[in-house]
């Protein structure tokens, strides 16, 4: 699992069964401190997240298959948590009353 | 899953067994600044599409997962036709993606 940012939310009216009415959720990985870390990743919503929100994301097939319930799912990206606080070494880095939005990309 | 937008597509007459008929498309992986994120690959169509339309694709074994016959060799598959990606409350720029950051379709 990683951290990511919920930064955008994607429109699909045309998908695999197992998708619809699913909320899917544009990611941007992000370092436990904030930084843009990896690719960014559409993710199935299961937690009711929303933009601006920081989410335990999970991105393997067998876990998705049994949080959608389908042994036969063509789904591994869900977002499986929505992260109030992160501390590293005793010290804070997040927390989420206190956290910025996230930042456009330059 | 990652965004995608389709840059053209593949013909192969001679195929694995299970997979007659399934469209093979070119797709561009793209951030979620609508720019090309990593090298440009080959997926199966689940979801009926076509060069320039934004799309999320899923790899790994879930790619085999979306299509009918599931036990092939596949390890990238279209899975849903994206009307709208909003970004940071922005929606993504159409130019962006169908004409890519060089401004010149693939």
């Amino acid at each position: 699992m990683f951290l990511a940012d919920v930064v955008g939310t994607v429109v699909s009216p045309v998908q695999i069964p197992e998708l619809e009415r699913r909320t899917l959720l544009l990611l941007r990985p992000v370092t436990p401190d904030g930084r843009p870390t990896a690719k960014t990743r559409v993710g199935v919503d299961h937690v009711g997240a929303g933009e601006g929100d920081r989410v335990l994301v999970l991105d393997e097939g067998n876990g998705g298959r049994q949080l959608m319930g389908d042994p036969q799912a063509a789904i591994k990206t869900v977002v499986v948590g929505v992260v109030d606080y992160v501390e590293r070494e005793g010290e804070p880095c997040y927390d989420h009353r206190s956290a910025a939005p996230p930042a456009r990309l330059g | 899953m990652y965004l995608a937008r389709v840059i053209g597509r593949v013909v192969a007459t001679v195929r694995y067994r299970g997979l007659e008929g399934v469209d093979l498309q070119w797709i561009q992986p793209l951030d979620e600044r609508g720019e090309d994120m990593g090298g440009a690959l080959i997926a199966c169509a689940a979801v009926a599409s076509g060069p320039g339309d934004l799309v999320h694709y899923v790899d790994g074994r879930e790619g085999a997962l979306a299509l009918e016959e599931t036990y092939v060799p596949v390890d990238a598959a279209i899975t849903g036709f994206v009307e709208e990606a909003t970004v940071l409350g922005e929606v993504l720029d159409r130019a962006r993606y169908i004409d890519g950051p060089a401004g010149g379709r693939a």
